[in-house]
C-alpha cells in the first residue's frame, strides 16, 4: 500500500540526497524512499522497538529524544529533514522547528490537520474529534499539540520559516478548495528564510 | 540443535613488532579460539576484541574446564545474537594479557626470566596491528565485523581507522573516543594500589615467587565500583549489613566486613588476584589512557575518523557512568558529520557499565536484527 504522504514527501526529495528522517518511526518512510530513488539516510527514533524495526530494515538509525533537540548534527548537513507526523508529539515546538531548519537546507514537516471539518465538528457536539489522522482518545493520544494549518502558517511566519510548497491532503488525495477545512494531513516545505 | 564448533590455537608470530613507543617487541605468540566455520570466500569472519580482565575464551565452555564459559557466551554462539551457525568468530587474547598470548609473565628468550617489567607499553593500535597479522595468517583480508565492549570496543573503532578497507562493519558497545580524566584517575588509584605494594617488587615479582595480590584486590575492588551503578549496588546490597543466619544486627563498631557490599568488593578481589597478573593491568589500563584517536588531529575527532569505511553500530547503556551514553554520542557525532553509515541504540538498562555483559532483550535483539541483516549481504 502505497501512502499518499509518503508519496507526496519522497516527490520533494532529491536523487542523492543527505536525508535525515526525524520521528522516523520503523522506518518505512526511509525504506519507501529508498526504493524510489538513491540517497543517503539517517532515521531519528527514541523508541526502541521502533529503533530495533529500522535496524530490521538496515537502516541508519539515531536513538535520540527530539526534545533535547538535534546537538548530534551540523548546520545544513542534511538536504531533507524530514518531520513527518511527529511535531504533534513534541513539546517544545518552537526549538525543533528551529533546529530542523538548521540542520535541514530544506525540510518537509507535516501533522494532521486538526481543522479538518469532522474534527470541528466533533469539538462542536462536545467531544474531542477520533478520526483516521487523529486516531487516539483524548486520554491516550501521543500528541501534545494540536494545530491547523492556520496555526502552522502563522507560526512559520513568526519563525522566520519560508515555505516553499505545500501539499494538504485528505485519504490520499490533494485538497486544494478550503485546505484547512478540508485537508486532514498537512505537509509543508519550509526552509530558513 | 547445531555446534558451537569451538577450537583453540597459539599462534606464532616470528616477525618483530614495531609498537607505537618505538619499541620492538621479537617473535610473539597470540592464543585465539574460533568458533563456527569460515566460509569459502572467507567472507564471514567476526573479530571479538576483549576488554580489560577476560580473553580469548569468548563463547562455550572451556576445553580443559566445562565450567569456564566463554565470558561472552550470551551473544555468541549458535542461534545467539552473533549467529556461529553462519559466523566464523575468533577470540583473540591480546598483547601482554595474561591468558596464554605473549606478555609480562611469558619468558623472554635472551634472559631466560620472565619479561616483568620490562614487557613494553603496549597500546589499543598495537594490539589492532597484532590482530591485522592474525588475520594475514587466517587469510582474512575483510572481516565482516569487528565488535566489542568498552576497551573492546576502542579496538573496534581503531580498527575501522587503521585498517578501513578491512572490517565491513564496526559494533562498538559501551565505549569512548578516549578517556576523561575521571576515569584514568580511577586507572591511577588501580596502578598505585598495584605500585605500592611490597610484593610487587617493581614488576618482576616473579622471580622473588611472590604476587602483590593486596594490590591487585585494591585494583579490581576500585575498578568494579566503576563497573556497577549506584541504583544496581542499591538493589544487589543496599544498606544491608552481612550476618550470618541467626546472628544479631547490631553494628558491630569494628573494621572487619560489616555491610555485604564490602563483602562483594573483597570477594571480587580476591578472586581477581588469583588468576590476573599485576603487571598486565598494569599495562591494559595503561592503553585505556593512551587511547585517544583524534591526538592526532589536534583533537579532531571528526578527521581521526575521516577515512572510515566501516558502517558502524554503536551502542551505550543510560546507567553506565563509567562511558556513559554522552560518549559514544561523541563518537557517533563525528560519523554523522563526516556522513558515515552509523545507527547509534541508547539502551535504558539499570545495570551501569557491566550492561554490555548482561542479558537484555532490547540490546541482544538490536544485536541480532544488525547481524541477521549483515548476514543476507554475504550471499
Amino acid at each position: 500500500m502505497k501512502r499518499a504522504d509518503f508519496v507526496a514527501i519522497a516527490k520533494w526529495i532529491a536523487p542523492n540526497s543527505q536525508v535525515l528522517d526525524l520521528g522516523c518511526g520503523d522506518g518505512s518512510f526511509l525504506e519507501f524512499l529508498q526504493k524510489q530513488k538513491p540517497v543517503h539516510s539517517y532515521g531519528v527514533e527514541i523508541d526502541d522497538a521502533r529503533v530495533l524495526s529500522c535496524a530490521q530494515k538496515g537502516l541508519n538509525v539515531i536513538q535520540q529524544n527530539l526534545e533535547g533537540g538535534l546537538a548530534l548534527f551540523e548546520n545544513e548537513s542534511f538536504d531533507m529533514v524530514v518531520l513527518s507526523q511527529t511535531l504533534q508529539t513534541i513539546h517544545q515546538t518552537e526549538k525543533i522547528l528551529r533546529e530542523v531548519v538548521r540542520v535541514g537546507k530544506e525540510s518537509v514537516v507535516s501533522f494532521p490537520n486538526f481543522g479538518h471539518w469532522s474534527h470541528r465538528l466533533a469539538v462542536g457536539m462536545g467531544h474531542m474529534p477520533v478520526s483516521k489522522s487523529l486516531p487516539y482518545q483524548w486520554y491516550n493520544t501521543p500528541n501534545v499539540r494540536v494545530l491547523t494549518v492556520a496555526d502552522f502558517e502563522r507560526l512559520a511566519s513568526t519563525l522566520g520559516l519560508k515555505i516553499v510548497d505545500r501539499c494538504i491532503l485528505h485519504e490520499g488525495r490533494e485538497v486544494t478548495l478550503l485546505p484547512n477545512l478540508f485537508g486532514s494531513l498537512a505537509l509543508f516545505r519550509v526552509r530558513r528564510a | 540443535m547445531s555446534e558451537l564448533h569451538l577450537s583453540r590455537n597459539t599462534i606464532h608470530f616470528a616477525e618483530p613488532l614495531p609498537l607505537q613507543s618505538g619499541a620492538m617487541l621479537s617473535g610473539y605468540d597470540l592464543v585465539i579460539e574460533t568458533y563456527g566455520k569460515l566460509n569459502a570466500d572467507k567472507s564471514n569472519a567476526v573479530l571479538i576484541c576483549h576488554a580489560l580482565n577476560a580473553s580469548h575464551h569468548v563463547a562455550g565452555p572451556a576445553p580443559e574446564d566445562p565450567e569456564d564459559i566463554g565470558w561472552w557466551d550470551n551473544m555468541i554462539g549458535p542461534g545467539k545474537p552473533v549467529d556461529t551457525d553462519h559466523f566464523f568468530v575468533i577470540g583473540v587474547n591480546n598483547l601482554g594479557s595474561c591468558f596464554g598470548s605473549t606478555g609480562p609473565m611469558s619468558i623472554h628468550a635472551e634472559t631466560g626470566k620472565p619479561y616483568g617489567a620490562n614487557f613494553p607499553v603496549v597500546t589499543v593500535e598495537d594490539w589492532v596491528n597484532t590482530q591485522a597479522r592474525l588475520a594475514d595468517k587466517l587469510g582474512i583480508r575483510k572481516f565482516a565485523a569487528v565488535m566489542g565492549g568498552s576497551l573492546g570496543g576502542m579496538q573496534a573503532m581503531a580498527w575501522s581507522i587503521q585498517f578501513p578497507k578491512r572490517l565491513d562493519h564496526c559494533v562498538v558497545i559501551a565505549s569512548t573516543p578516549k578517556l576523561s580524566a575521571q576515569n584514568i584517575a580511577f586507572n591511577e588509584v588501580a596502578r598505585n594500589a598495584i605500585l605500592s605494594d611490597p610484593d610487587f617488587h617493581g614488576g618482576n615479582y616473579y622471580e622473588h615467587g611472590v604476587v602483590p595480590k593486596r594490590g591487585l584486590r585494591l585494583a579490581r575492588m576500585v575498578g568494579h565500583i566503576t563497573y556497577l551503578s549506584d541504583d544496581d549496588m542499591a538493589e544487589k546490597f543496599g544498606r544491608e549489613l552481612q550476618r550470618p543466619n541467626g546472628e544479631s544486627n547490631d553494628y558491630r563498631f569494628s573494621f572487619d566486613v560489616e555491610f555485604e557490599v564490602e563483602s562483594y568488593l573483597r570477594h571480587q578481589g580476591d578472586k581477581f588476584s588469583t588468576y590476573f597478573d599485576a603487571n598486565t593491568y598494569l599495562l591494559i589500563t595503561r592503553a585505556l589512557d593512551y587511547f585517544d584517536p583524534s591526538r592526532r588531529y589536534e583533537g579532531s575527532l571528526n578527521r581521526a575518523l575521516a577515512d572510515v569505511q566501516a558502517k558502524f553500530l554503536v551502542v551505550s547503556f543510560s546507567t553506565d557512568w563509567r562511558f556513559p551514553p554522552n560518549r559514544s554520542r561523541e563518537m557517533v557525532e563525528s560519523l554523522l558529520s563526516n556522513k558515515s553509515e552509523v545507527s547509534y541504540a541508547e539502551i535504558d538498562a539499570p545495570h551501569g557499565h557491566d550492561a554490555f555483559l548482561l542479558d537484555d532483550p532490547r540490546y541482544h535483539n538490536l544485536i541480532r536484527a544488525y547481524f541477521r541483516k549483515m548476514r543476507e549481504a554475504l550471499k
